[in-house]
């Protein structure tokens, strides 16, 4: 089994290789000179065309930019073997410093989105398989069919024009994550300041993930209870409760638990939209940053920041198989 | 009596067992409803008369502008340039008369005299900041969503069954190759890509389509490859090599009808998705051109105008989710009457 997962780890070296290699070549080959925006307007319009073209030239040859592709990736490649992701075009701190302070913030919302999702979807999930059909079954399905579709920035939109102070009620900050003031005031105020400004943003970032995990329960839930053990456990005389959380209940999570790592991304990705609207400095407005100003070496640390992530979630999946289900082994596929 | 004896043919059960899914129904009449105003969004929404009668002549202005655009035909010098509206007013005596479209307004129709107006009969569903009435948007901007849904999955599937078919079919080294390559696109942060590119390219709606069509067939791809190695060594495959047929031949005429089903079902979500990224894209202001109405730069220009009105964000809103969902209703549709478990049910 360790042996499985070594191999497996190993051979996402050359996965990565590829994926660094590819988001290399769309990020410096799609048009736009990051020497040109950081330039700025300011002395494009100075009129001073000669001074212009020398800053931009001075900033090419500062950051490399003027270097062939393949001798800028293979600097890029020696950097990262030692964790060094550069600095940022913008403002010349290291990218490693963005990273820490953004990442925490955007694993908070995301984690805080996650657990909701899961500690809503799996009762909810539960109740929907086992009263089939019934009013309040297809009341959820036709509601979580209709979160499947709801575009997120519109529902973010709506709560800030109509939740924030634009329109109608101003009940919810929609701005970041804390008061301006509130670095002065005790904790408990600190912590209830900080879960109001919360609310808004994790509703948006919950409701689609909530809605496909509440869809993979009642699915995996309405397959288990019609097998033959469940059968069994009820023809023992055991009580419906006891079947439906003791034995139904464990088999069915396999699905909703190896789903966590198609989640595990988006916890470190954070989400572009949602976080740009509410001003929330976490890693998805880092993003949205990033591609706005063309900031090269950030732009590719996030590429394989997340590229990483997604293939240390495939990885955890099938660990978490052998987890929930004892019957799932690899040591027949590793030596094949 | 003779066909009878046939048997049924696959998508002939598939078509039957979507027949009697009525939501399922009831979502297809919804896009292809959807449709229809976007073919016709022209003679839906314009400033425009349909028919008017004019010194005893009768026109058409509405279709002389696709003739005109078209290069087929000119406007009268009469009506060079003319607002029609004013022209109905001013010039119009008791034996003409015009015939608008139910909104008589275009999409980027600017009037400064009515701003940020609610619904009326007037305006149905209000207008915007400079005086657009938002209707005509909405029903403009069905245009881009749908288009960009179309051509982009489209752009996809091709290549997604393509790269997909050779691996399968051709297994080894071509397998190998194409593998890594679709690992590698799955891996890499899809919408992310797709701002990074679209960012920095001309806002356009062709460029979104082709970068939504470049970033999303290794799903196509990986789902055309399962099919392939299923398919390919069963007994009608290998009957008909053993025949002579070509490779081309086998592919195309033998195996690609029968793995289609899944790649059918995913396009069909994959059009609710796209038209999902294409509106997000517009929203963030990486999208279509200013001059272009899409549901996303709506809301976007909503989200911009604080205290707004309801009637920006609302109505572009509803009009995303209805197409969305309506498209991911026939996709589960589809997906229940292509599923084989299910035929005997």
């Amino acid at each position: 089994m360790r042996i499985y997962f070594v191999k497996r780890l190993l051979l996402m070296v050359p996965t990565l290789l590829g994926i660094s290699l590819v988001s290399f070549l769309i990020i410096h080959l799609t048009p736009g000179d990051p020497a040109l925006l950081k330039l700025g307007d300011s002395e494009q319009r100075s009129g001073n065309q000669l001074l212009a073209a020398q800053i931009i030239d001075e900033t090419r040859a500062l950051y490399g930019l003027d270097q062939p592709l393949y001798v800028q990736y293979l600097r890029w490649l020696k950097r990262i073997l030692t964790f060094d992701f550069g600095e940022s075009l913008r403002d010349h701190r290291p990218i490693i410093d963005k990273l820490k302070e953004r990442i925490p913030v955007s694993v908070k919302l995301s984690g805080i989105s996650l657990l909701f999702a899961y500690l809503i979807s799996i009762p909810l999930g539960v109740h929907s398989a086992t009263h089939p059909y019934s009013i309040g079954d297809r009341v959820t399905t036709i509601v979580l069919f209709g979160l499947y579709s709801l575009p997120n920035f519109w529902i973010a939109t709506m709560a800030i024009v109509y939740l924030g102070g634009g329109d109608f009620w101003n009940v919810f900050p929609v701005y970041g994550l804390a008061s301006p003031n509130a670095g002065s005031w005790p904790w408990w105020q600190r912590l209830e300041d900080e879960l109001w400004h919360l609310i808004l943003p994790v509703t948006c970032l919950t409701y689609y993930t909530f809605a496909v995990l509440s869809r993979y329960m009642r699915v995996g839930m309405i397959e288990i209870i019609r097998q033959d053990f469940i059968r069994t456990a009820r023809a023992k005389g055991l009580g419906e409760r006891i079947i439906v959380y003791r034995h139904a209940l464990r088999n069915s999570l396999i699905p909703i638990v190896t789903l966590m790592a198609d989640l595990l991304p988006a916890l470190l990705g954070g989400s572009i939209v949602v976080e740009t609207l509410f001003s929330i400095p976490g890693m998805g407005s880092l993003s949205y940053e990033a591609v706005n100003t063309r900031d090269y070496p950030l732009l590719m640390a996030i590429f394989t920041l997340s590229a990483l992530l997604t293939l240390l979630g495939i990885l955890l999946a099938d660990f978490l198989y052998t987890l929930v289900d004892p019957r799932i082994g690899y040591e027949k596929s590793a030596t094949a | 009596m003779k066909r009878a004896q046939r048997p049924e043919g696959y998508w002939h059960i598939v078509l039957r067992q979507f027949r009697r899914n009525r939501v399922a129904i009831a979502g297809l009449v919804v896009v292809l409803l959807l449709f229809i105003i976007a073919a016709f969004a022209d003679f839906i929404a314009s400033d425009k008369p349909l028919v008017m009668k004019y010194r005893n002549q009768v026109y058409f202005p509405v279709l002389k502008d696709y003739a005109a655009w078209l290069g087929v035909a000119r406007w009268e010098t009469q009506f060079q340039n003319v607002s029609f509206k004013d022209f109905v007013a001013s010039n119009f005596d008791k034996r003409d008369w015009a015939q608008f479209p139910p909104i008589r307004y275009s999409p980027n129709e600017v009037s400064l005299t009515s701003v940020l107006r609610p619904p009326s009969a007037q305006h149905l569903l209000g207008t915007d900041d400079v005086g657009r009435d938002i209707a005509s948007r909405v029903v403009h901007g069905s245009r881009v969503s749908l288009s960009v849904g179309f051509v982009a999955v489209s752009i996809y599937v091709l290549i997604g069954l393509f790269i997909g078919a050779l691996a399968g079919y051709y297994g080894g080294i071509v397998d190998m190759i194409a593998s890594r390559m679709i690992e590698i696109m799955l891996t890499i942060p899809t919408f992310f890509l797709i701002i990074t590119v679209v960012a920095f390219l001309p806002p356009s709606i062709l460029n979104i389509m082709i970068v939504i069509g470049i970033t999303n067939w290794p799903t196509v791809a990986r789902l055309t490859r399962g099919e392939f190695l299923k398919t390919k060594s069963l007994e009608y495959v290998v009957a008909a090599k053993a025949l002579g047929a070509s490779d081309v031949r086998t592919i195309f005429r033998h195996i690609l009808p029968n793995t289609i089903a899944p790649v059918f079902v995913a396009a069909t979500f994959g059009v609710a998705s796209a038209i999902l990224i294409e509106s997000t894209l517009s929203f963030l202001g990486f999208g279509v051109p200013p001059s272009k109405a899409s549901w996303g730069s709506i809301l976007s220009n909503a989200r911009q105008l604080l205290p707004s009105g309801w009637w920006l964000t609302v109505f572009p809103g509803l009009a995303i989710f209805l197409t969305v969902t309506s498209y991911n209703i026939v996709g589960e549709g589809l997906r229940d009457a292509a599923d084989p478990r299910l035929k005997e049910s």
